[in-house]
């Protein structure tokens, strides 16, 4: 082709897998577990022994379609289980009980990109593999454990809308956090709770026709997810550069070496010949599951990312907000204390001052757990705001806060922190003095080196123990020159 | 759904020379559903599936007979909805009963041939 590396450009899908957090598995009615003894929770039906029934787990089917309406996607008035053939020993019945062509949830949208599908569908077990230099004596051979098997999953499919790798890491990072808000799953990527695979190709830029995807697995985090699609787009670009072509295979991510290696081709032979589950009936939400699943449906963080960015909060802190609902709801409430102020002021404390300041004391719990209650946070940034007290005296009352809690204007009374403002002279002859003390300083401001004036800032915080406002102090040395 | 039978692939019905011969599918076609299904087929075996199967799908491709414009897809032979049952867990059965099961268990662990080929 000959297209250089920086006209090709990037086309990514993601998959994931969400284990549903229901007290029992999808099908049957043993209870999930993570990290018990292997195979102590089965029973027929999750081992697929002849003659049994699955049934749904209703509280699965619940979950599946907050998730839906969490990602706004069309819910299937009508839908239908279907079985996806393959032999493999993590799988008792030789077929995986899922959804093909009828999902329970269709198109959606998550922020910037598009959900192609989600849908229901059970676990695999776990396998451990043992080597023949492992315990087991003679030719190589696995253990099952099929605690895991049938535990409900989501499989959520995005439309290949993402455009980098570290976009990718980013959006999936949005998606767990929606996921975690609604209560339906741990989340957990170490422990396999949501697991992301990537569809990854490269296209001359501009085009609308899709590259030859791979897909990428096992990337247990998203740095190894970011990690794992930059390695990959690396590989694609530097083949279709030199006039090669991308082969469709899957590739598993090693996160100790970096690398992806093909998986062998036998278990790449997919052909799952789909048929309806005959064990199961249609799945028809009825007006009441979706309004159940409607009012279980908390605010969610792209919706509060857009509200507070129309608030005038800057991107980065709506965003940090949004990923911590409680700190959100405090925010809030600290707003509505601190009438007339700013929500982009208040929102700067809460995740700048009180943060830096609960971590310094090393308290946990966040802010809505700690001494300082919306009203004195709000209060606090009022005297700052009115210039009462200096930014620095501010940051002084609230490690008292922390500490003990109470009323700033208290405390700042109690520590003789009120500011020294430069209208009643008091400020202006410290000034005065710092500036007759320091002559090489004030020599270099009016040769024009603006930094100079950092020594007479600091003398004049030193005499006046930070009480006096830096602007002021700014201001009033300039009119001394 | 007799379709999804060998899903991807169009069926391919080789009538023979003579109006009473049976219907007659490849060998390859019969090779590869074999080999999803993890049977091992003889040389007569797939002789005889080649006929059998030929045969079924005849008979099911009678249905295209039929004008079936309109009529939706039957998933279920039965017409209930939403048959669920609540998120209450069970007693899950004795793991030595469960393993007894199995040929081979091997710390508390049902055990199969290897299945890693993966470096």
């Amino acid at each position: 082709m000959g297209a250089s590396a920086s006209e090709l450009e990037a086309v990514i899908g993601l998959e994931i897998h969400v284990q549903l957090a229901t007290r029992t598995k999808m099908f049957c009615g043993c209870e999930l577990s993570f990290g018990d003894e292997p195979n102590v929770h089965t029973c027929p039906i999750c081992l697929a022994h002849p003659g049994v029934l699955p049934v749904p787990n209703e509280q699965a089917i619940r979950y599946a379609l907050q998730i839906g309406l969490a990602l706004e996607c069309e819910i299937a008035p009508w839908s239908i289980f279907h079985r996806k053939n393959y032999f493999y020993p993590d799988s008792p019945k030789a077929y995986q009980i899922s959804q093909y062509d009828i999902p329970i949830c269709g198109a959606g949208r998550l922020g910037d990109v598009r959900i192609h599908r989600a849908h229901l569908e059970e676990d695999a077990a776990k396998m451990v593999h043992v080597g023949e230099s492992g315990r087991i004596h003679g030719s190589g051979a696995s253990l099952v454990d099929f605690n895991r098997g049938g535990t409900p999953l989501v499989e959520i499919v995005t439309e290949p809308d993402l455009r980098g790798a570290a976009e990718a890491a980013e959006w999936a990072r949005l998606l767990r956090e929606t996921v975690r808000q609604l209560g339906v799953s741990d989340v957990n990527m170490e422990e396999g709770s949501l697991r992301v695979d990537a569809n990854v190709s490269v296209r001359p830029a501009g085009s609308e026709e899709l590259g030859t995807k791979t897909e990428l697995k096992n990337m247990n985090s998203f740095r190894f997810l970011q990690r794992g699609i930059e390695a990959e787009l690396a590989r694609q670009r530097e083949l279709v550069e030199s006039g090669g072509s991308v082969t469709q295979e899957t590739l598993h991510f090693d996160p100790a070496s970096g690398t992806l290696t093909p998986l062998r081709s036998k278990e790449e032979a997919h052909d799952y010949r789909y048929f309806p589950e005959p064990d199961l009936v249609p799945l028809a939400p009825t007006e009441e599951m979706l309004r159940e699943a409607r009012e279980a449906l908390p605010e969610l963080p792209a919706a509060r990312i857009s509200r507070y960015e129309g608030m005038g909060l800057a991107g980065d802190v709506a965003l940090t907000l949004a990923t911590d609902p409680e700190t959100a709801d405090y925010f809030e409430n600290t707003v509505k204390a601190a009438d007339g102020i700013e929500p982009r002021v208040v929102a700067n404390w809460v995740t700048g001052e009180l943060a830096a300041a609960l971590r310094q004391a090393e308290v946990s719990g966040g802010a809505s757990g700690s001494k300082v209650s919306p009203k004195s946070l709000a209060d606090l940034v009022r005297l700052v705001q009115e210039k009462k007290i200096s930014h620095g005296s501010g940051k002084t009352v609230l490690a008292k806060l922390v500490e003990e809690g109470g009323d700033p204007a208290a405390i700042v009374d109690r520590e003789g922190l009120a500011q020294i403002s430069g209208d009643d002279g008091e400020l202006a002859a410290i000034v005065e003095q710092a500036m007759a003390d320091n002559p090489d300083a004030v020599e270099k401001i009016r040769e024009g080196n603006g930094k100079a004036i950092g020594a007479i800032v600091g003398a004049v915080m030193r005499e006046t123990k930070g009480r006096a406002d830096g602007g002021e102090v700014n201001r009033l040395i300039r009119e001394r020159l | 759904m007799g379709r999804t039978i060998l899903a991807g692939q169009p069926v391919v019905v080789l009538a023979g020379p003579l109006l009473e011969s049976p219907p007659v599918i490849g060998r390859d076609q019969v090779s590869r559903v074999a080999r999803l299904a993890a049977l091992k087929l003889d040389e007569d075996e797939i002789e005889r599936m080649r006929t059998d199967l030929g045969e079924i799908l005849d008979h099911v491709e009678q249905i295209s007979e039929l004008d079936l414009a309109g009529v939706e897809p039957t998933s279920h032979v039965v017409d209930l909805m939403n048959v669920l049952r609540p998120d209450l867990p069970r007693p899950s059965s004795p793991r030595e009963k469960m393993l007894d099961c199995a040929p081979e268990p091997f710390d508390d662990s049902f055990r199969v041939p290897s299945t890693q080929a993966e470096p």
